[in-house]
């Protein structure tokens, strides 16, 4: 069947089968076409909330009150309410605010049109919402370097900022890393709440075409198997990144594991 | 000029405010959680069993449905229940000619099936991981007595699995509460619909959206302490170092 033949065929004929055709056609290279936007929430708001998941571990750390109670809060907010909540109040809230704003003169909204685009808001709430979660587990994770080094490092004289940068940062890092795989795996599924804010990436161009056509095992099962590869590509990734950071300490192959499994 | 009522009066229970909307969504979140639980736990328990029995088979049925749950995003899943479930038991039932043309699942049992088939694959792997935590020798010592399969498992592992898991268990109920706020993607009467239809209605937006997000809190931080009561109730008689 040539191209037009499918789309005569999807047009005259909206039955309830499933149509291969307009699944290869249509729908699969449309998603294909919106990974990069999903990719794109994943990295920009990874790399936001682990950056702000530092100083929010830092402060939660701390024995000032004035220093974790309120990352306390934030980190409670955070993981207390869904991520969706987040999004709508991000979204809708500042939408809300933003609208009643104005720039020189002008309606805020209107001076600035990108402030329209869902994208930014989608990356905001993710980015806070990874950073609260992060936090929480780096927090963890400072708490779980050895005393001993520190006091190591108080010993050789290094500066408490010092200390700080090249032993409990570091090795709290190392520490974390098996849970942060877990977190970015995590990540990639949020960013498909992203298409409740019109962001077309992969779930949100899914629900377009399912909207258009309503053909919904085409277009869900399609999405569900992009989601099901990017999964499987990113855990690899990890997997490697994670092998490649604990390079100086791997263990020599399993061979004493082998011994104790039951033939 | 006449005074801004105050924006806590919207929140007033009748047919001015929105305050009884509030609590049948909150009653309704609670109500898809608790059966979507309980869904997940008997889907949780039949996971492990399979991973667990030891036939090859078996295992790779139950490997394939966690690896397949984890992967796709839980909105993405939540969306397949409704949309192919419901009109695939639709084309099944009026085939069989069980139900009329206009039968459609409704959003109640979409979000329950959603849930508790996302939230089983997590148990799965939280049962699996308790069971084998339970030494071999005592389920052993229980065959030696002479005990039958299903005693088995109601007198040795079942009590002790429990145990192991209710932390993992723990978790995911405040998860499955914060992930019911997604089935008012397919229309669910639950709290975050009730702050949407409210919020777009007076565009109060921030108002109740943060009200919305406060009566998730409120949910999670009664969880949280009722949990704290159960784990140290199921841990009792355990010598603590």
């Amino acid at each position: 069947m040539t191209i037009e033949q499918c789309y005569a065929f999807l047009n005259t004929e909206p039955g309830p089968g499933f149509n291969l055709c307009y699944t290869l056609v249509t729908v699969f290279p449309a998603l294909i076409k919106a990974i990069p936007i999903s990719l794109l929430l994943l990295v920009t708001s990874g790399i936001i909330g682990n950056l702000l998941a530092v100083p929010v571990a830092l402060a939660r750390v701390s024995r000032n009150p004035l220093l974790w109670m309120p990352s306390y809060s934030f980190i409670l907010l955070m993981r207390g309410t869904p991520l969706l909540v987040q999004i709508y109040l991000i979204y809708y809230g500042l939408g809300e605010v933003f609208g009643q704003m104005t720039l020189f003169g002008q309606p805020l909204m209107k001076a600035l049109p990108f402030l329209r685009d869902g994208i930014y808001y989608a990356i905001f709430a993710l980015s806070l919402n990874t950073a609260g979660y992060t936090g929480e587990i780096l927090r963890g994770a400072i708490l779980a370097v050895p005393h001993g080094e520190i006091e190591a490092g108080r010993a050789f004289g290094m500066s408490r900022w010092m200390i700080f940068r090249r032993i409990t940062l570091p090795r709290a890092i190392r520490i974390c890393l098996p849970a942060m795989s877990t977190e970015t795996i995590l990540l990639l599924k949020a960013t498909a709440l992203a298409s409740t804010i019109t962001v077309y990436e992969v779930l949100g161009t899914a629900q377009f075409l399912r909207s258009q056509s309503y053909r919904i095992y085409e277009t869900l099962l399609s999405a569900g198997i992009v989601y099901i590869v990017l999964v499987f590509i990113l855990t690899r990734i990890l997997n490697w990144l994670e092998r490649y950071l604990n390079k100086d300490r791997e263990r020599p192959l399993a061979i004493p594991m082998a011994q104790t499994v039951k033939p | 000029m006449n005074p801004q009522p105050s924006l806590w009066s919207l929140m007033a229970y009748g047919a001015e405010g929105f305050g009884d909307e509030f609590l049948t969504g909150l009653l309704f979140t609670l109500q898809i959680s608790v059966c979507g639980y309980i869904l997940a736990f008997v889907l949780g328990l039949l996971g492990a069993g399979a991973k667990l029995h030891g036939n090859k088979a078996l295992y790779r049925v139950g490997d394939l449905y966690t690896t397949f749950i984890r992967a796709i995003p839980e909105l993405l899943l939540i969306l397949m229940v409704f949309y192919m479930g419901g009109r695939a038991l639709t084309q099944l039932f009026v085939g069989i000619g069980l139900a009329d043309r206009d039968f459609q699942v409704t959003p109640f049992a979409a979000a329950v099936a959603a849930l508790g088939l996302i939230y089983g694959a997590y148990l799965t792997d939280i049962f699996r991981g308790a069971i084998q935590a339970i030494p071999k020798g005592q389920i052993e010592a229980a065959r030696a007595y002479g005990m039958h399969a299903p005693m088995r498992f109601r007198r040795i592992i079942f009590p002790q699995m429990i145990r192991y898991a209710v932390p993992g268990m723990g978790n995911q109920w405040l998860n499955i509460t914060k992930d019911s706020a997604l089935v008012s993607v397919i229309g669910a009467f639950e709290l975050l619909f009730a702050a949407k239809s409210a919020a777009s209605q007076t565009k109060h937006y921030v108002f109740f959206y943060s009200v919305g997000g406060l009566c998730f809190l409120g949910i999670t931080i009664v969880s949280m302490i009722a949990l704290q009561h159960i784990e140290r109730r199921t841990s009792r008689g355990v010598r603590r170092a």
